[in-house]
Protein backbone atom coordinates (compact mmCIF):
# COMPACT_ATOMS: atom_id res chain seq x y z
CA UNK A 1 0.00 0.00 0.00
CA UNK A 2 1.42 3.56 -0.91
CA UNK A 3 0.85 6.15 1.06
CA UNK A 4 -1.46 8.00 -1.54
CA UNK A 5 -3.67 4.70 -1.34
CA UNK A 6 -4.97 5.71 1.95
CA UNK A 7 -6.87 8.73 3.05
CA UNK A 8 -6.89 7.67 6.45
CA UNK A 9 -4.03 6.79 8.59
CA UNK A 10 -4.21 6.34 12.78
CA UNK A 11 -0.88 5.25 14.01
CA UNK A 12 -0.59 4.30 17.43
CA UNK A 13 -4.00 5.81 18.60
CA UNK A 14 -4.79 5.78 22.35
CA UNK A 15 -7.38 7.36 24.71
CA UNK A 16 -6.98 6.98 28.51
CA UNK A 17 -9.84 7.50 30.31
CA UNK A 18 -8.85 8.05 33.63
CA UNK A 19 -6.66 5.08 34.08
CA UNK A 20 -8.74 2.73 31.72
CA UNK A 21 -7.53 2.82 28.11
CA UNK A 22 -10.16 2.50 26.09
CA UNK A 23 -8.24 2.59 22.92
CA UNK A 24 -5.16 1.39 23.00
CA UNK A 25 -2.39 1.69 20.09
CA UNK A 26 -4.37 1.23 17.26
CA UNK A 27 -3.01 1.49 13.87
CA UNK A 28 -5.78 1.70 11.81
CA UNK A 29 -5.02 2.37 7.51
CA UNK A 30 -8.65 2.98 6.04
CA UNK A 31 -7.68 2.53 1.53
CA UNK A 32 -9.27 5.07 -0.84
CA UNK A 33 -12.75 4.39 -2.03
CA UNK A 34 -13.32 1.22 -0.11
CA UNK A 35 -15.82 0.51 2.55
CA UNK A 36 -13.76 -0.18 5.74
CA UNK A 37 -15.64 -2.19 8.84
CA UNK A 38 -14.97 -1.45 12.51
CA UNK A 39 -16.33 -4.14 14.50
CA UNK A 40 -15.85 -5.61 17.62
CA UNK A 41 -17.84 -6.61 21.00
CA UNK A 42 -19.43 -3.71 23.32
CA UNK A 43 -16.95 -1.65 24.88
CA UNK A 44 -13.79 -2.82 22.33
CA UNK A 45 -13.74 0.93 22.08
CA UNK A 46 -15.32 1.44 18.58
CA UNK A 47 -17.31 4.47 19.31
CA UNK A 48 -14.04 6.07 20.78
CA UNK A 49 -11.94 5.58 17.68
CA UNK A 50 -14.84 7.08 15.70
CA UNK A 51 -14.63 10.26 18.73
CA UNK A 52 -10.83 10.69 17.78
CA UNK A 53 -10.57 10.39 14.13
CA UNK A 54 -12.92 12.77 13.73
CA UNK A 55 -11.30 14.72 16.71
CA UNK A 56 -14.48 14.93 18.90
CA UNK A 57 -11.75 13.57 21.35
CA UNK A 58 -8.30 14.28 21.66
CA UNK A 59 -5.95 10.99 21.54
CA UNK A 60 -3.64 10.83 24.76
CA UNK A 61 -0.70 9.69 22.26
CA UNK A 62 -0.55 8.62 18.80
CA UNK A 63 -0.96 11.19 15.03
CA UNK A 64 -3.94 10.98 12.69
CA UNK A 65 -3.58 11.87 9.11
CA UNK A 66 -6.05 12.43 6.34
CA UNK A 67 -5.66 12.96 2.66
CA UNK A 68 -2.09 12.74 4.05
CA UNK A 69 -2.44 15.84 6.20
CA UNK A 70 -1.75 15.13 9.82
CA UNK A 71 -5.17 16.31 11.50
CA UNK A 72 -4.16 14.88 15.16
CA UNK A 73 -4.05 18.61 16.49
CA UNK A 74 -7.35 19.84 14.43
CA UNK A 75 -10.88 20.59 15.88
CA UNK A 76 -13.69 18.48 14.64
CA UNK A 77 -15.67 21.32 12.74
CA UNK A 78 -12.68 21.45 10.87
CA UNK A 79 -12.51 18.02 9.82
CA UNK A 80 -15.73 18.01 8.66
CA UNK A 81 -15.04 20.83 6.70
CA UNK A 82 -11.85 18.86 4.97
CA UNK A 83 -14.21 16.19 3.98
CA UNK A 84 -14.98 13.35 6.49
CA UNK A 85 -17.91 13.54 8.29
CA UNK A 86 -19.39 11.41 10.59
CA UNK A 87 -22.87 9.93 12.19
CA UNK A 88 -23.31 9.06 15.82
CA UNK A 89 -24.74 5.95 17.22
CA UNK A 90 -27.61 7.39 18.86
CA UNK A 91 -29.23 9.02 15.77
CA UNK A 92 -28.57 12.27 15.50
CA UNK A 93 -31.09 14.70 14.17
CA UNK A 94 -32.26 17.90 14.75
CA UNK A 95 -35.92 16.85 16.31
CA UNK A 96 -37.62 19.99 16.31
CA UNK A 97 -36.52 21.02 12.22
CA UNK A 98 -38.32 19.07 9.46
CA UNK A 99 -36.94 16.56 7.43
CA UNK A 100 -36.57 19.12 4.91
CA UNK A 101 -35.00 21.78 7.07
CA UNK A 102 -32.84 18.93 8.36
CA UNK A 103 -31.09 18.66 5.58
CA UNK A 104 -31.08 22.15 4.55
CA UNK A 105 -28.63 22.79 7.78
CA UNK A 106 -26.32 20.64 6.09
CA UNK A 107 -26.39 22.49 2.42
CA UNK A 108 -26.51 25.47 4.03
CA UNK A 109 -23.04 25.22 5.10
CA UNK A 110 -21.76 25.70 1.37
CA UNK A 111 -22.63 29.49 1.78
CA UNK A 112 -19.54 29.14 4.05
CA UNK A 113 -18.88 30.71 7.51
CA UNK A 114 -21.60 32.79 7.18
CA UNK A 115 -22.40 35.13 10.21
CA UNK A 116 -25.72 37.23 8.05
CA UNK A 117 -27.93 37.50 10.72
CA UNK A 118 -29.64 40.22 9.00
CA UNK A 119 -30.62 38.73 5.73
CA UNK A 120 -33.69 36.97 5.22
CA UNK A 121 -33.70 33.17 5.63
CA UNK A 122 -35.71 32.79 1.91
CA UNK A 123 -32.07 33.07 0.45
CA UNK A 124 -31.98 29.01 2.00
CA UNK A 125 -35.28 28.49 -0.44
CA UNK A 126 -31.77 27.60 -3.27
CA UNK A 127 -31.23 24.43 -1.63
CA UNK A 128 -35.36 23.30 -1.03
CA UNK A 129 -34.68 21.15 -4.48
CA UNK A 130 -31.43 19.66 -3.76
CA UNK A 131 -32.76 19.27 -0.26
CA UNK A 132 -35.80 17.12 -1.65
CA UNK A 133 -33.46 15.43 -4.12
CA UNK A 134 -31.19 13.73 -0.91
CA UNK A 135 -34.71 13.35 1.45
CA UNK A 136 -36.00 11.05 -2.01
CA UNK A 137 -32.75 9.35 -1.64
CA UNK A 138 -33.60 7.65 1.39
CA UNK A 139 -36.75 7.48 0.76
CA UNK A 140 -38.18 10.13 3.41
CA UNK A 141 -40.33 12.26 0.53
CA UNK A 142 -43.73 11.50 2.65
CA UNK A 143 -42.22 12.28 5.34
CA UNK A 144 -40.50 15.74 3.94
CA UNK A 145 -42.30 18.42 6.28
CA UNK A 146 -42.74 15.93 9.11
CA UNK A 147 -40.47 17.10 12.04
CA UNK A 148 -37.33 14.56 12.89
CA UNK A 149 -38.86 14.19 16.52
CA UNK A 150 -42.40 12.19 14.61
CA UNK A 151 -39.80 9.99 12.65
CA UNK A 152 -39.25 6.34 13.50
CA UNK A 153 -35.81 5.27 14.63
CA UNK A 154 -35.25 3.68 11.58
CA UNK A 155 -36.15 6.89 9.36
CA UNK A 156 -34.77 9.55 12.47
CA UNK A 157 -31.22 6.97 10.93
CA UNK A 158 -32.52 7.43 7.05
CA UNK A 159 -31.97 11.07 7.80
CA UNK A 160 -29.13 11.40 9.74
CA UNK A 161 -27.61 9.78 6.18
CA UNK A 162 -29.31 12.10 4.14
CA UNK A 163 -27.89 14.71 6.04
CA UNK A 164 -24.49 13.68 6.09
CA UNK A 165 -24.48 12.98 2.09
CA UNK A 166 -25.92 16.16 1.81
CA UNK A 167 -22.40 17.34 2.60
CA UNK A 168 -20.82 15.26 0.29
CA UNK A 169 -17.85 13.98 2.05
CA UNK A 170 -14.90 12.19 0.51
CA UNK A 171 -15.14 10.10 3.49
CA UNK A 172 -18.43 9.01 5.96
CA UNK A 173 -17.72 7.52 8.98
CA UNK A 174 -20.94 5.53 10.35
CA UNK A 175 -21.31 3.86 13.70
CA UNK A 176 -23.91 1.44 13.76
CA UNK A 177 -26.21 2.39 10.96
CA UNK A 178 -28.40 -0.10 10.69
CA UNK A 179 -28.64 -0.81 15.00
CA UNK A 180 -32.49 -1.13 15.84
CA UNK A 181 -33.71 -1.48 12.27
CA UNK A 182 -36.15 -3.63 10.86
CA UNK A 183 -35.20 -5.67 8.19
CA UNK A 184 -36.53 -3.58 5.28
CA UNK A 185 -34.87 -0.48 6.76
CA UNK A 186 -31.75 -2.87 6.95
CA UNK A 187 -31.78 -3.67 2.84
CA UNK A 188 -32.57 -0.43 1.98
CA UNK A 189 -30.12 1.55 4.18
CA UNK A 190 -27.37 -1.10 3.00
CA UNK A 191 -28.24 -0.63 -0.52
CA UNK A 192 -28.14 3.11 0.00
CA UNK A 193 -24.32 2.61 1.52
CA UNK A 194 -23.36 0.40 -1.37
CA UNK A 195 -25.11 3.06 -4.10
CA UNK A 196 -23.59 6.16 -2.56
CA UNK A 197 -19.47 4.08 -1.78
CA UNK A 198 -18.73 4.86 -5.26
CA UNK A 199 -16.01 7.89 -5.10
CA UNK A 200 -16.12 7.67 -1.44
CA UNK A 201 -14.64 6.22 1.43
CA UNK A 202 -16.91 4.92 4.26
CA UNK A 203 -15.53 3.35 7.35
CA UNK A 204 -18.58 1.89 9.54
CA UNK A 205 -19.16 0.37 12.81
CA UNK A 206 -21.92 -2.52 12.37
CA UNK A 207 -23.12 -5.59 14.27
CA UNK A 208 -25.11 -7.33 11.93
CA UNK A 209 -22.62 -9.38 10.12
CA UNK A 210 -24.17 -10.40 7.21
CA UNK A 211 -24.13 -6.75 6.03
CA UNK A 212 -20.75 -6.46 7.03
CA UNK A 213 -19.82 -9.51 5.00
CA UNK A 214 -22.03 -7.96 1.95
CA UNK A 215 -20.64 -4.66 1.89
CA UNK A 216 -16.81 -4.19 3.01
CA UNK A 217 -13.79 -4.90 1.88
CA UNK A 218 -12.03 -5.41 4.78
CA UNK A 219 -12.48 -5.23 8.42
CA UNK A 220 -10.63 -4.42 11.12
CA UNK A 221 -11.86 -6.55 14.62
CA UNK A 222 -11.42 -4.49 18.14
CA UNK A 223 -11.08 -5.72 21.18
CA UNK A 224 -10.64 -4.17 24.41
CA UNK A 225 -9.72 -1.29 22.49
CA UNK A 226 -6.92 -3.25 20.88
CA UNK A 227 -6.86 -4.41 16.98
CA UNK A 228 -7.20 -8.47 17.30
CA UNK A 229 -7.69 -8.95 13.25
CA UNK A 230 -7.65 -7.11 10.19
CA UNK A 231 -8.59 -8.58 6.38
CA UNK A 232 -11.31 -9.87 4.25
CA UNK A 233 -14.72 -11.44 5.77
CA UNK A 234 -13.26 -14.50 5.40
CA UNK A 235 -10.41 -14.07 6.82
CA UNK A 236 -11.31 -12.26 9.94
CA UNK A 237 -14.06 -14.41 10.25
CA UNK A 238 -11.70 -18.12 10.68
CA UNK A 239 -9.49 -16.03 13.22
CA UNK A 240 -9.50 -17.78 16.16
CA UNK A 241 -9.51 -14.97 18.43
CA UNK A 242 -11.93 -13.21 16.66
CA UNK A 243 -14.45 -16.24 17.39
CA UNK A 244 -13.23 -16.12 21.03
CA UNK A 245 -13.44 -12.89 21.71
CA UNK A 246 -17.00 -12.68 20.08
CA UNK A 247 -18.05 -15.94 22.14
CA UNK A 248 -15.84 -14.93 25.35
CA UNK A 249 -17.13 -11.72 25.66
CA UNK A 250 -20.89 -12.15 23.91
CA UNK A 251 -22.28 -10.21 20.93
CA UNK A 252 -23.83 -6.95 21.43
CA UNK B 1 -54.18 25.53 -7.10
CA UNK B 2 -50.61 26.89 -8.27
CA UNK B 3 -47.51 26.19 -6.68
CA UNK B 4 -44.95 29.10 -5.24
CA UNK B 5 -42.62 26.45 -4.10
CA UNK B 6 -39.09 26.16 -5.36
CA UNK B 7 -38.87 22.54 -5.32
CA UNK B 8 -41.64 22.36 -8.10
CA UNK B 9 -43.57 19.88 -6.08
CA UNK B 10 -47.10 19.55 -5.97
CA UNK B 11 -49.26 21.71 -3.58
CA UNK B 12 -49.90 18.87 -0.88
CA UNK B 13 -46.57 18.87 -0.11
CA UNK B 14 -45.56 22.43 0.05
CA UNK B 15 -43.63 23.29 3.19
CA UNK B 16 -45.45 23.30 6.26
CA UNK B 17 -43.30 26.05 7.69
CA UNK B 18 -42.48 28.11 4.18
CA UNK B 19 -39.42 30.27 4.73
CA UNK B 20 -41.06 33.89 4.38
CA UNK B 21 -42.73 35.37 7.23
CA UNK B 22 -46.02 34.13 7.97
CA UNK B 23 -49.26 35.95 8.08
CA UNK B 24 -49.71 35.95 11.66
CA UNK B 25 -46.84 36.70 12.70
CA UNK B 26 -47.44 39.49 9.96
CA UNK B 27 -50.37 40.35 11.63
CA UNK B 28 -49.21 40.44 15.60
CA UNK B 29 -46.32 42.78 14.11
CA UNK B 30 -49.17 45.19 12.57
CA UNK B 31 -51.55 45.00 16.23
CA UNK B 32 -48.74 45.49 17.89
CA UNK B 33 -47.51 48.56 16.00
CA UNK B 34 -51.05 49.55 16.16
CA UNK B 35 -51.46 49.38 19.82
CA UNK B 36 -48.37 51.27 20.89
CA UNK B 37 -49.04 53.96 18.40
CA UNK B 38 -52.53 54.53 19.86
CA UNK B 39 -52.01 53.67 23.26
CA UNK B 40 -49.95 57.25 24.67
CA UNK B 41 -53.32 58.79 23.77
CA UNK B 42 -55.01 56.50 26.76
CA UNK B 43 -52.63 55.29 28.94
CA UNK B 44 -49.60 56.90 30.84
CA UNK B 45 -46.87 57.45 28.26
CA UNK B 46 -44.01 56.59 30.74
CA UNK B 47 -45.54 53.55 31.89
CA UNK B 48 -45.74 52.46 27.80
CA UNK B 49 -42.18 53.65 27.73
CA UNK B 50 -41.13 51.21 30.37
CA UNK B 51 -43.35 48.01 28.69
CA UNK B 52 -41.70 48.96 25.44
CA UNK B 53 -37.64 48.92 27.14
CA UNK B 54 -38.80 45.81 29.29
CA UNK B 55 -40.22 44.50 26.28
CA UNK B 56 -36.81 44.69 24.01
CA UNK B 57 -34.98 43.60 26.98
CA UNK B 58 -36.87 40.63 27.37
CA UNK B 59 -36.43 39.67 23.61
CA UNK B 60 -33.17 40.55 23.17
CA UNK B 61 -32.77 38.23 26.42
CA UNK B 62 -34.57 35.46 24.95
CA UNK B 63 -33.03 35.49 21.77
CA UNK B 64 -29.77 33.98 23.65
CA UNK B 65 -32.22 31.84 26.05
CA UNK B 66 -34.87 30.30 23.23
CA UNK B 67 -32.88 30.12 19.82
CA UNK B 68 -29.55 30.33 21.39
CA UNK B 69 -30.01 28.10 24.11
CA UNK B 70 -28.10 29.65 26.56
CA UNK B 71 -29.00 30.39 29.90
CA UNK B 72 -27.73 34.01 30.84
CA UNK B 73 -27.90 35.24 34.15
CA UNK B 74 -26.43 37.87 34.25
CA UNK B 75 -28.34 39.76 31.21
CA UNK B 76 -28.46 43.60 33.87
CA UNK B 77 -24.60 43.53 33.32
CA UNK B 78 -25.38 44.84 29.98
CA UNK B 79 -28.80 46.58 30.73
CA UNK B 80 -27.46 48.57 33.28
CA UNK B 81 -24.17 49.69 32.02
CA UNK B 82 -26.07 51.06 28.94
CA UNK B 83 -28.16 52.61 31.16
CA UNK B 84 -25.01 53.91 32.56
CA UNK B 85 -23.35 54.99 29.58
CA UNK B 86 -26.45 56.80 28.47
CA UNK B 87 -27.04 58.78 31.47
CA UNK B 88 -23.24 59.69 31.76
CA UNK B 89 -23.23 60.80 27.79
CA UNK B 90 -26.50 63.00 27.92
CA UNK B 91 -25.98 64.49 31.35
CA UNK B 92 -22.68 64.46 31.88
CA UNK B 93 -21.37 65.66 27.66
CA UNK B 94 -24.72 67.09 26.96
CA UNK B 95 -24.94 64.30 23.94
CA UNK B 96 -28.62 63.86 21.81
CA UNK B 97 -30.07 61.09 22.89
CA UNK B 98 -29.58 58.99 20.03
CA UNK B 99 -25.66 58.87 20.89
CA UNK B 100 -26.50 58.16 24.10
CA UNK B 101 -28.30 55.45 22.85
CA UNK B 102 -25.49 54.26 20.38
CA UNK B 103 -22.98 54.50 22.92
CA UNK B 104 -24.95 52.76 25.63
CA UNK B 105 -25.62 49.32 23.34
CA UNK B 106 -22.08 49.74 21.83
CA UNK B 107 -20.91 49.52 25.24
CA UNK B 108 -22.84 46.57 25.94
CA UNK B 109 -21.48 45.14 23.05
CA UNK B 110 -17.76 45.27 23.94
CA UNK B 111 -19.33 43.77 27.44
CA UNK B 112 -21.04 41.01 26.19
CA UNK B 113 -18.28 40.23 23.88
CA UNK B 114 -15.49 40.12 26.65
CA UNK B 115 -18.66 37.92 28.57
CA UNK B 116 -19.45 36.27 26.09
CA UNK B 117 -15.74 35.15 24.88
CA UNK B 118 -15.37 33.61 27.89
CA UNK B 119 -18.73 32.29 29.36
CA UNK B 120 -19.36 30.41 25.96
CA UNK B 121 -16.87 27.54 26.91
CA UNK B 122 -19.19 26.32 29.40
CA UNK B 123 -22.15 24.82 28.81
CA UNK B 124 -25.78 24.66 30.90
CA UNK B 125 -25.52 26.10 34.43
CA UNK B 126 -21.65 26.82 34.43
CA UNK B 127 -22.42 29.07 31.85
CA UNK B 128 -25.09 30.34 33.55
CA UNK B 129 -22.73 31.16 36.61
CA UNK B 130 -19.88 32.54 34.50
CA UNK B 131 -22.31 35.08 33.31
CA UNK B 132 -23.61 35.51 37.03
CA UNK B 133 -19.88 35.86 38.21
CA UNK B 134 -19.50 38.79 35.59
CA UNK B 135 -22.61 40.62 36.14
CA UNK B 136 -21.42 40.92 39.61
CA UNK B 137 -18.61 42.12 38.90
CA UNK B 138 -20.33 44.62 36.71
CA UNK B 139 -22.64 45.59 39.63
CA UNK B 140 -19.51 46.00 42.36
CA UNK B 141 -17.56 48.33 39.31
CA UNK B 142 -21.23 50.52 39.28
CA UNK B 143 -20.75 50.84 43.24
CA UNK B 144 -17.66 51.43 43.37
CA UNK B 145 -16.83 53.84 40.27
CA UNK B 146 -16.92 57.58 40.92
CA UNK B 147 -19.14 58.73 37.43
CA UNK B 148 -22.01 56.09 38.39
CA UNK B 149 -23.28 58.24 41.64
CA UNK B 150 -22.72 54.96 44.10
CA UNK B 151 -26.19 54.72 45.75
CA UNK B 152 -27.75 57.50 44.19
CA UNK B 153 -27.03 56.64 40.83
CA UNK B 154 -26.86 59.50 37.95
CA UNK B 155 -30.20 61.55 38.41
CA UNK B 156 -31.92 64.21 36.47
CA UNK B 157 -30.92 62.95 33.69
CA UNK B 158 -31.64 65.75 30.79
CA UNK B 159 -33.28 64.55 27.64
CA UNK B 160 -31.48 67.06 25.02
CA UNK B 161 -32.55 67.23 21.84
CA UNK B 162 -32.80 64.54 19.00
CA UNK B 163 -30.56 65.05 16.17
CA UNK B 164 -29.51 68.56 18.28
CA UNK B 165 -33.20 69.70 16.94
CA UNK B 166 -36.44 67.93 18.43
CA UNK B 167 -37.21 68.76 22.07
CA UNK B 168 -37.88 65.16 23.79
CA UNK B 169 -38.73 66.99 26.92
CA UNK B 170 -42.62 66.22 26.06
CA UNK B 171 -43.41 63.06 26.99
CA UNK B 172 -45.02 62.43 23.78
CA UNK B 173 -42.11 63.38 21.89
CA UNK B 174 -40.06 60.79 23.96
CA UNK B 175 -42.68 57.86 23.38
CA UNK B 176 -41.68 58.42 19.72
CA UNK B 177 -38.35 58.38 19.68
CA UNK B 178 -38.49 54.95 22.26
CA UNK B 179 -41.25 53.84 19.75
CA UNK B 180 -39.36 53.67 16.80
CA UNK B 181 -36.26 52.31 18.74
CA UNK B 182 -38.12 49.19 20.30
CA UNK B 183 -39.76 48.26 17.04
CA UNK B 184 -36.12 48.75 14.85
CA UNK B 185 -34.49 46.00 17.50
CA UNK B 186 -38.00 43.93 18.05
CA UNK B 187 -37.73 43.89 13.73
CA UNK B 188 -33.63 42.64 14.14
CA UNK B 189 -34.53 39.92 16.41
CA UNK B 190 -37.04 38.78 14.48
CA UNK B 191 -34.76 38.68 11.53
CA UNK B 192 -32.56 37.37 13.08
CA UNK B 193 -34.30 34.32 14.11
CA UNK B 194 -35.35 33.83 10.94
CA UNK B 195 -32.00 34.33 9.18
CA UNK B 196 -30.01 31.65 7.47
CA UNK B 197 -27.51 32.62 10.96
CA UNK B 198 -30.91 31.35 12.81
CA UNK B 199 -31.36 28.68 10.97
CA UNK B 200 -27.72 27.26 12.67
CA UNK B 201 -28.93 28.63 15.70
CA UNK B 202 -31.72 26.43 16.08
CA UNK B 203 -29.67 23.58 14.71
CA UNK B 204 -26.99 24.30 17.37
CA UNK B 205 -29.89 24.50 20.19
CA UNK B 206 -31.19 20.87 19.20
CA UNK B 207 -28.09 19.39 18.75
CA UNK B 208 -24.67 21.11 18.90
CA UNK B 209 -22.62 17.58 18.96
CA UNK B 210 -24.63 17.16 15.22
CA UNK B 211 -23.96 20.58 14.34
CA UNK B 212 -19.96 20.65 15.13
CA UNK B 213 -19.71 17.14 13.16
CA UNK B 214 -21.43 18.89 10.51
CA UNK B 215 -18.59 21.22 9.74
CA UNK B 216 -20.41 24.70 11.83
CA UNK B 217 -17.66 26.37 14.41
CA UNK B 218 -20.15 26.29 16.96
CA UNK B 219 -18.32 28.88 19.33
CA UNK B 220 -18.43 31.72 16.70
CA UNK B 221 -22.43 31.22 16.28
CA UNK B 222 -22.79 31.39 19.68
CA UNK B 223 -20.51 33.92 20.33
CA UNK B 224 -22.34 36.05 17.85
CA UNK B 225 -25.82 35.71 19.52
CA UNK B 226 -24.28 36.35 22.75
CA UNK B 227 -23.20 40.09 21.37
CA UNK B 228 -26.41 40.37 19.26
CA UNK B 229 -28.16 39.92 22.36
CA UNK B 230 -25.89 42.05 25.25
CA UNK B 231 -26.44 45.11 22.91
CA UNK B 232 -29.63 45.09 22.97
CA UNK B 233 -29.88 44.58 25.84
CA UNK B 234 -27.75 47.22 25.76
CA UNK B 235 -30.24 49.54 23.74
CA UNK B 236 -33.16 48.32 26.05
CA UNK B 237 -30.98 49.80 29.16
CA UNK B 238 -29.98 53.05 27.60
CA UNK B 239 -33.33 54.06 26.10
CA UNK B 240 -34.57 53.34 29.62
CA UNK B 241 -31.93 55.74 31.30
CA UNK B 242 -33.47 58.28 29.31
CA UNK B 243 -37.29 57.39 29.65
CA UNK B 244 -37.20 57.85 33.30
CA UNK B 245 -34.15 60.58 33.30
CA UNK B 246 -32.12 57.83 35.96
CA UNK B 247 -29.52 55.30 35.90
CA UNK B 248 -29.25 53.24 39.11
CA UNK B 249 -28.23 50.41 41.01
CA UNK B 250 -31.18 48.59 40.33
CA UNK B 251 -30.18 48.48 36.51
CA UNK B 252 -27.47 45.83 37.18
CA UNK B 253 -28.20 44.32 40.29
CA UNK B 254 -28.80 40.69 40.16
CA UNK B 255 -32.59 41.08 40.35
CA UNK B 256 -32.65 42.97 37.00
CA UNK B 257 -31.00 39.32 35.56
CA UNK B 258 -33.82 37.50 37.32
CA UNK B 259 -36.46 39.48 36.20
CA UNK B 260 -36.02 39.03 32.44
CA UNK B 261 -35.44 35.32 32.86
CA UNK B 262 -39.05 35.72 34.66
CA UNK B 263 -40.12 37.42 31.65
CA UNK B 264 -39.26 35.10 29.26
CA UNK B 265 -39.92 32.26 30.63
CA UNK B 266 -43.63 33.20 31.23
CA UNK B 267 -43.81 34.30 27.99
CA UNK B 268 -42.97 31.54 26.09
CA UNK B 269 -38.88 30.64 25.37
CA UNK B 270 -39.24 29.19 22.31
CA UNK B 271 -42.31 31.27 21.00
CA UNK B 272 -41.32 35.05 18.77
CA UNK B 273 -43.66 37.22 20.56
CA UNK B 274 -44.42 35.14 23.85
CA UNK B 275 -41.42 37.30 26.03
CA UNK B 276 -43.63 40.39 24.86
CA UNK B 277 -46.24 39.39 26.82
CA UNK B 278 -44.29 38.05 29.71
CA UNK B 279 -42.79 41.99 29.89
CA UNK B 280 -45.95 43.55 29.58
CA UNK B 281 -47.27 41.47 32.35
CA UNK B 282 -44.57 41.67 35.02
CA UNK B 283 -44.00 45.48 34.39
CA UNK B 284 -47.72 45.78 34.73
CA UNK B 285 -47.95 43.95 37.86
CA UNK B 286 -45.43 46.34 39.01
CA UNK B 287 -46.70 49.38 38.07
CA UNK B 288 -49.89 48.38 39.89
CA UNK B 289 -49.06 47.13 43.13
CA UNK B 290 -45.44 47.03 43.51
CA UNK B 291 -45.31 45.07 46.52
CA UNK B 292 -47.37 42.15 44.83
CA UNK B 293 -43.99 41.38 43.43
CA UNK B 294 -41.39 41.50 46.73
CA UNK B 295 -38.51 40.15 44.74
CA UNK B 296 -38.48 42.61 41.88
CA UNK B 297 -38.01 45.90 43.54
CA UNK B 298 -36.15 46.73 40.30
CA UNK B 299 -37.33 49.18 37.79
CA UNK B 300 -40.46 50.71 39.60
CA UNK B 301 -40.87 53.87 38.22
N1 LIG C 1 -16.17 9.61 27.94
C1 LIG C 1 -15.82 8.43 28.51
N2 LIG C 1 -15.35 8.40 29.79
C2 LIG C 1 -14.98 7.24 30.37
N3 LIG C 1 -15.06 6.04 29.76
C3 LIG C 1 -15.54 6.01 28.50
C4 LIG C 1 -15.95 7.19 27.82
N4 LIG C 1 -16.37 6.85 26.57
C5 LIG C 1 -16.24 5.52 26.49
N5 LIG C 1 -15.73 5.01 27.64
C6 LIG C 1 -15.43 3.60 27.91
O1 LIG C 1 -14.58 3.15 26.89
C7 LIG C 1 -14.92 1.84 26.50
C8 LIG C 1 -15.15 1.77 25.02
O2 LIG C 1 -16.38 2.40 24.73
P1 LIG C 1 -16.93 2.58 23.26
O3 LIG C 1 -15.88 3.19 22.42
O4 LIG C 1 -18.23 3.30 23.34
O5 LIG C 1 -17.18 1.08 22.83
P2 LIG C 1 -17.97 0.48 21.59
O6 LIG C 1 -18.43 1.60 20.72
O7 LIG C 1 -16.98 -0.41 20.91
O8 LIG C 1 -19.10 -0.30 22.15
C9 LIG C 1 -16.11 1.42 27.33
O9 LIG C 1 -15.67 0.63 28.41
C10 LIG C 1 -16.67 2.74 27.80
O10 LIG C 1 -17.28 2.56 29.05
MG1 LIG D 1 -20.27 2.18 20.14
Amino acid sequence: MTGSDLILSAKGMTKQFAGFMAVNNVDLDVRRGSIHALIGPNGAGKTTCFNLLTKFLQPTSGTISFNGRDITTLGASEIARLGMVRSFQISAVFPKLTVIENVRVALQRRRGTNFDFWRAQTVLGEFDAEAMRRVEEVGLEDFAHHTAQELSYGRKRALEIATTLALEPEMLLLDEPMAGMAQADVERISALIKSISAGRTILMVEHNLSVVADLSDTITVLARGQVLAEGGYETVSKDPRVIEAYIGVGHG
Amino acid sequence: MSDHTMTGRPAAQRATRPLAIPPLHLAIFAGLLAFFAVAPFFLYPVFLMKVMCFVLFACAFNLLLGYGGLLSFGHAAFFGSASYVSAHAAKVWGLSPELCVLMGSGTAALLGLVIGSLAIRRQGIYFAMVTLAFAQMVYFISLQAPFTGGEDGIQAVPRNRLFGIINLSSDMALYGFVFVIVFAGLFLIYRVIHSPFGQVLKAIRENEARSVSLGYQVNRYKLAVFVISATLAGTAGATKALVFQLASLTDVHWAMSGEVVLMALLGGMHTVFGPIVGAAIIVTMQTISPASAPGLQCCRA
